[in-house]
């Protein structure tokens, strides 16, 4: 019987220093999964690298002569000697490869837990697998059945719902005051990698005009040519605020830049529509005395982080029902990894046969109102025709030396006689 | 029927999380609802409006239709949590009060009067409905104010929605009740021979028309919206309630007959 074996290092385990040092590129991956298939020992191979984690995932008849192989391989491929990784490599076998690969494709193992794009980079690497025919009956069918369990995950339980990065909490908090974040009118002051990737966001939601004051106002044109937006000179801002719905405010002055009695002096010109302060600057920029008035409202940073803080909370309760799920996938592929043995595909075959051929000899006795001797001879019969028919089958799949193909053979005998149900 | 219908808005109260449950059951309970009224009033000849019983399952089933077309209209399910068990208090309290059947007075037949109770009733339901989205808009508003987004602000929808949905029942709670104050003039015209008589119910229901058209006001003409507008929303329905039962609890006047036990 082969083995499933995972054998990896993740940001957990591993410092980004020797991460680096492992990780794979796109060609590089390539190379090596056909390098690593043609060593001996590993039957299938598949090989994932992103710059959290470098997992090499395979299926062997000899464990630890392929571990061995393995760890070589990746010191010969990264000229980095064994020691100075070892400790941080983590190795799974058979119930406990599965649970880890599911995990980290439903980004259970991720840290960010439940971000979405793992899904995507662990397919990559099948697809990979797949043109270079690294990957066989039992991988294929292991990672199919990743696949299916990421996407249950993500749709049953709520662990990738809730903003985990401070830009998409402000979009979503926005969401919860304006309904629909389409056509408001966003101001962006200063600027700042937090503030672009936020306003960046927005946009996406199909904000209408954007505009953007900085103190040196060649830089606002340039930010403003960025999210085809209007830039705006720093005294605009009072008569900007009659208008705009969203601010977000990023600069680097030591004083509050819009003060209270700013903003309620433009509450009435506004007829009180809704505005949204997002303030992402430290010191503040906006006085946080302005979350007073009605209908304005004022989130910094730090009430950002609280934001996402609950929701990784949240997430990681979500997590417990997805571990569930995962416990529940990996014992139906132990299932089906069990039926890939060659006694029980001989028994279920043989089975098979037999349930056939009872249901017709009982149709053709009945039919023909046979008894006795007759009926007996017809039995004999029956049961030795199927005896001869799974002589060579039997032989066949019980024959030594074809540990390449064997669970290959054993699917299609399971296929093409529909033995797994 | 009635118990059933009690019943029914319970479930919905137990079931916030399987929403669609709780409001299929509404709807069903509303339409037996419907049947029973309609019933009662084959059976009758005049709407049941003759006692406080009567009234009161008049207001739940008023209740329960706005409830319901607000709910396919905006989609706010949350609302059902006020609704529902509002609903199940009424028909509590209706279930509790003895059922006499009343004589048929001739005055109860009129065209005008008919459809100054249903106007009325639909106008005092969708008022209600207003108090409770603006109950929901407060607690929302908190929520994104003090910056704690524990169990309410989950579930609750934008601001912006409750704020629309919230001014649309008024709207509709508005044109309601002005119709039915002028159903209400013409009938009394047709009766009594003048339009206005001093009684308390009347005066009442001028100060609640009154303080609606004030919010509305305020509303188009200076922007007066969110948290403000809710308050009005609640403290208005404060002001019909007691015009609704206060008015006939307390003060005498020839509305008294249909809050009568």
């Amino acid at each position: 019987m082969p083995k499933i074996v995972l054998l990896g290092i993740n940001h957990e385990t591993a410092p980004v220093e020797i991460r680096e040092c492992i990780a794979f590129s796109q060609d590089e991956s390539a190379l090596a999964l056909q390098t690593l298939h043609r060593r001996p020992f590993i039957d299938e191979v598949i090989l994932f690298s992103t710059c959290n984690r470098v997992e090499v995932l395979f299926v062997t008849q000899n464990t630890s002569a392929a571990i061995a192989e393995t760890k070589k391989f990746i010191s010969d491929f990264n000229k980095i000697p064994v020691e100075q990784f070892e400790n941080a490599l983590y190795i799974h076998v058979d119930d406990e490869a599965v649970r880890h690969i599911f995990r980290v494709a439903s980004s259970l193992d991720s840290m960010v837990m439940g971000e979405p794009q793992i899904l995507g980079q662990v397919k990559d690497a099948y697809r990979t697998a797949t043109s270079l025919k690294t990957a066989g009956v039992i991988l294929n069918r292991l990672l199919h059945r990743t696949f299916f369990v990421a996407k249950r995950i993500r749709s049953e339980t709520g662990i990738g719902d809730r903003a985990v990065s401070i830009s998409y909490a402000a979009v979503e908090l926005g969401k919860k005051i304006f309904g629909t974040l389409r056509e408001k009118k966003v101001l962006l002051i200063g600027a700042g990698e937090m503030a672009e990737l936020a306003v960046e966001h927005l946009i996406r939601h199909k904000v209408g005009d954007i505009f953007v004051a900085n103190r040196t106002f060649e830089t606002g044109v340039e930010l403003a040519k960025e999210f085809n937006g209007k830039a705006i000179r720093f005294e605009e801002i009072r008569d900007c605020l009659k208008f705009v719905d969203i601010i977000i405010s990023s600069t680097g002055a030591p004083d509050f830049i819009i003060t209270r009695d700013q903003v309620k002096r433009v509450i009435r010109t506004r007829r009180n529509r809704p505005i949204f302060f997002i303030d992402i600057a430290v010191p503040r920029d906006i006085d946080p005395a302005v979350n007073w008035l009605t209908n304005s409202y004022v989130y910094d940073i730090d009430d950002l982080k609280g934001v996402i803080d609950e929701n990784i909370e949240d997430r990681q309760r979500e997590a417990v029902k997805g571990e569930r799920i995962v416990d529940e996938a990996v014992i139906r592929f132990r299932e089906w990894y069990n039926g890939l043995d060659v006694v029980p595909t001989i028994i279920a075959l043989r089975n098979k046969l037999e349930s056939i051929a009872e249901t017709e000899i009982k149709k053709t006795l009945h039919s023909n109102k046979m008894s006795g001797q007759g009926a007996e001879a017809i039995r004999k019969m029956t049961h030795s025709i199927i005896n001869k028919i799974l002589h060579d089958p039997t032989v066949f799949l019980k024959k030594d030396g074809m540990h390449d193909n064997k669970s290959l053979f054993i699917d299609i005998v399971r296929k093409l006689f529909k033995l797994d149900t | 029927m009635l118990s059933t219908a009690g019943y029914i808005t319970y479930l919905f109260l137990q079931k916030t999380y399987l929403q669609r449950i709780g409001y299929a059951l509404l709807f069903v309970g509303f339409l037996f609802h419907t049947v029973y009224i309609f019933y009662g009033f084959a059976e009758s000849g005049h709407i049941p409006v003759a006692n406080l019983r009567e009234t009161l399952c008049m207001a739940a089933w008023a209740v329960a239709g706005v409830f319901l077309f607000i709910q396919y209209r905006y989609n706010i399910k949350i609302l059902g949590i006020y609704a529902a068990p509002f609903m199940a208090f009424i028909m509590v309290i209706v279930a509790q009060l003895p059922d006499e059947p009343t004589q048929a007075k001739t005055i109860f037949k009129s065209f005008w009067l008919i459809s100054h109770v249903i106007v009325i009733f639909i106008g005092e339901a969708a008022f209600a409905l207003a108090c409770g989205i603006g109950l929901l808009y407060l607690l929302q508003e908190n929520a994104i104010k003090t910056k704690r987004h524990r169990f309410f602000f989950r579930r609750l929808p934008s601001l912006d929605l409750l704020d629309k949905a919230g001014y649309a029942c008024i709207v509709v709670g508005f044109s309601m009740l002005t119709l039915g104050l002028i159903s209400g003039f013409v009938y009394a015209k047709s009766i009594w021979g003048r339009f206005w008589s001093w009684d308390p119910k009347e005066v009442w229901s001028g100060i609640t028309w009154l303080f609606y058209a004030a919010l509305l006001h305020e509303r188009l003409a200076v922007g007066w919206r969110g948290r403000r507008s809710a308050i009005m929303a609640i403290i208005g329905f404060g002001v019909l309630l007691f015009t609704f039962l206060g008015v006939n609890l307390l003060l005498e006047g020839h509305h008294k007959d249909f809050t009568k036990v």
